[in-house]
């Protein structure tokens, strides 16, 4: 009898453990050298813990007693672990305060899918540190540490978890049980479903226009200038963020007005990164400002966590179509 | 930039989805003489079962897809985008059962369940938790109808569009679960990296 692993786990053989690391050292110590000290939490959290935020994707999947009954919950991330940090070991710290992780997460997976229980993070935070200049420096850390990935075509969409239902909200449209199924038609990316309900909800053919054109806006600079009144306020904060990036940077940004982020905690700018040679998204990110509030410290904050298997088969993927195109 | 690779559902949607690609100016004369090849380089094409489509456009191994919203409902797991309803391939997903008094309704009055055969058992059992009945469903691959005239089940689910199939076999529609149309679906890191190139498609595809 052979024995087996759970589904959605892997064990993970020197050839390519030598790889990672490799990878993982480069990003470390563009961590380190932009001042985000890295810290470990442990994997198990009480679950009252996680109960503070308002989780959605990041729900704990995995949940144990201890031997005094408590429920304790596999970390299913590293935000609110970190969250809980700042409020606990650096209370009256003077922000902002700058920390990076390389840890596993742990999620629940649908069957026959290739989804991972288990992967492994690497990611920053940076607490008290408002928009736009928080935002920007977390953006350039995050081009850093892809550079020095390795990676040479990726791109990160930018977008606004605040746009849309400030959107539904000015067009007089404040009943939760219809906000959450129209938000959940954007989340599916059902844009036909999207159709339907916008179209139930009797408004003006442009307006129901507008609901239907912004979340499938996305491109360069040029999408901010032609957003119409309702959208200012979110397209002013998208370009207060661009224009403080590096050019460099800048280059990467791609707006994207449909990105709306599952993770519940998302306030204001939420981002993605996406490389060609990979069909799904190897890092996400965002400002999450209510979170620390949670727990006692009211600071304003930004991350991103890049999954480090992912990153790999696009360096892969990349190296692959690079060597190809270098044949005679 | 690279040119998009659409993946075309054989099968049913096969010749209304060539004659639309026919009309967005994607050249199809290849892909009609060929029957037993899968990949249309030049066209930008592969080709496969439409219960595929979603397996490759979620991977990104294809940037669009097309396929039945029956494909899509019983895959509804997959990170998809689902663009436009094509408005062909019109069918719907029903509960059938053979004529006369109805088996499956007896079956769970008498016996607290019914038997369901069904190609498509998520949507079923979503359908019939939704509906608060108890229903036993047996998943086959093929040819439904025989099902219930076997007793193997009392009731099919299954996607009519004309209503012949069922009819042949002495079955009648007692329920429609949901209707359904081709759809054309987009991998999200394709619609954000390839998107002018997407969004042409989508103008031309608007404009017909």
């Amino acid at each position: 009898m052979v024995d087996r692993i759970p589904s959605g786990t892997r064990d993970f053989l020197p050839d390519e453990m030598r790889e990672l690391r490799a990878m993982t050292d480069r990003i470390r110590a563009v961590f380190e050298r932009t001042g985000y000290g890295e810290v470990y939490t442990p994997a198990l959290e009480y679950e009252t813990t996680y109960a503070r935020s308002d989780m959605h994707a990041s729900r704990p999947a995995y949940r144990v007693f201890d031997e005094l009954g408590n429920v304790l919950v596999l970390r299913s991330d590293m935000t609110v672990p970190i969250a809980r940090l700042v409020a606990t070991r650096y209370r009256d710290a003077e922000p902002p305060l700058r920390f990076s992780y390389f840890a596993h997460a742990y999620r629940s997976v649908r069957p026959q899918r290739g989804q991972s229980r288990e992967f492994l993070q690497a990611g920053i935070e940076l607490i008290g540190a408002e928009s736009p200049e928080g935002t920007a420096e977390v953006l350039s850390v995050l081009c850093q540490a892809l550079d020095a990935a390795g990676l040479e075509t990726y791109r990160i969409g930018l977008g606004d978890a605040s746009l849309y239902p400030a959107l539904l909200a000015r067009f007089g449209i404040n009943d939760a049980d219809r906000q959450e199924r129209i938000l959940t038609e954007l989340v599916n990316g059902d844009f036909v479903g999207l159709q339907t309900e916008v179209g139930a909800l009797g408004l003006s053919a442009e307006d129901a226009e507008l609901l239907l054109r912004v979340p499938q806006t996305r491109g360069g600079p040029e999408v901010l200038k032609t957003l119409p009144g309702p959208l200012e306020s979110a397209a002013t904060g998208m370009r207060a963020v661009h224009d403080l990036l590096a050019p460099a940077v800048a280059g990467r940004i791609i707006f994207d007005l449909g990105l709306v982020r599952s993770l519940g905690y998302y306030t204001g700018a939420v981002f993605q990164v996406y490389d060609p040679d990979y069909g799904v998204p190897i890092g996400i990110g965002g400002r999450y400002d209510e979170l620390l509030g949670q727990f006692g410290r009211p600071l304003p904050a930004v991350g991103f966590a890049l999954n480090v298997e992912r990153l790999h088969i696009a360096l892969t993927g990349e190296e692959r179509g690079r060597s190809r195109r270098q044949l005679p | 930039m690279t040119r998009l690779r659409i993946a075309v559902p054989r099968g049913a949607l096969f010749t209304e989805t060539l004659a639309l690609l026919d009309r967005l100016g994607i050249a199809t004369e290849e892909i009609r003489e060929n029957d037993r090849k899968l990949l249309f380089e030049d066209a930008g094409i592969i080709t496969m079962r439409p219960s595929d489509v979603p397996t490759y456009v979620e991977a990104g191994a294809a940037d669009l897809g097309i396929t039945g919203k029956d494909v899509l409902l019983e895959q509804s797991e997959r990170e998809l985008y689902e663009l436009v309803d094509l408005d062909y391939g019109h069918c719907t997903m029903v509960l059938a059962t053979v004529a006369g008094d109805d088996p499956a309704a007896e079956a769970l009055r008498r016996l607290g369940a019914m038997r369901i055969a069904t190609k498509y058992p998520r949507i079923a059992t979503r359908y019939f938790l939704e509906t608060g009945r108890q229903a036993e469903i047996v998943e086959v691959k093929g040819s439904v109808e025989l099902a219930p005239l076997t007793g193997l089940a009392e009731g099919i689910v299954d996607l009519t569009a004309s209503g012949a199939t069922l009819r042949e076999n002495g079955l009648v529609v007692r329920e429609e679960i949901v209707r359904s149309t081709a759809r054309l679906i987009a991998n999200p890191v394709s619609h954000k990296l390839q998107a002018s190139a997407i969004d042409a498609l989508l103008e031309r595809l608007h404009a017909l």
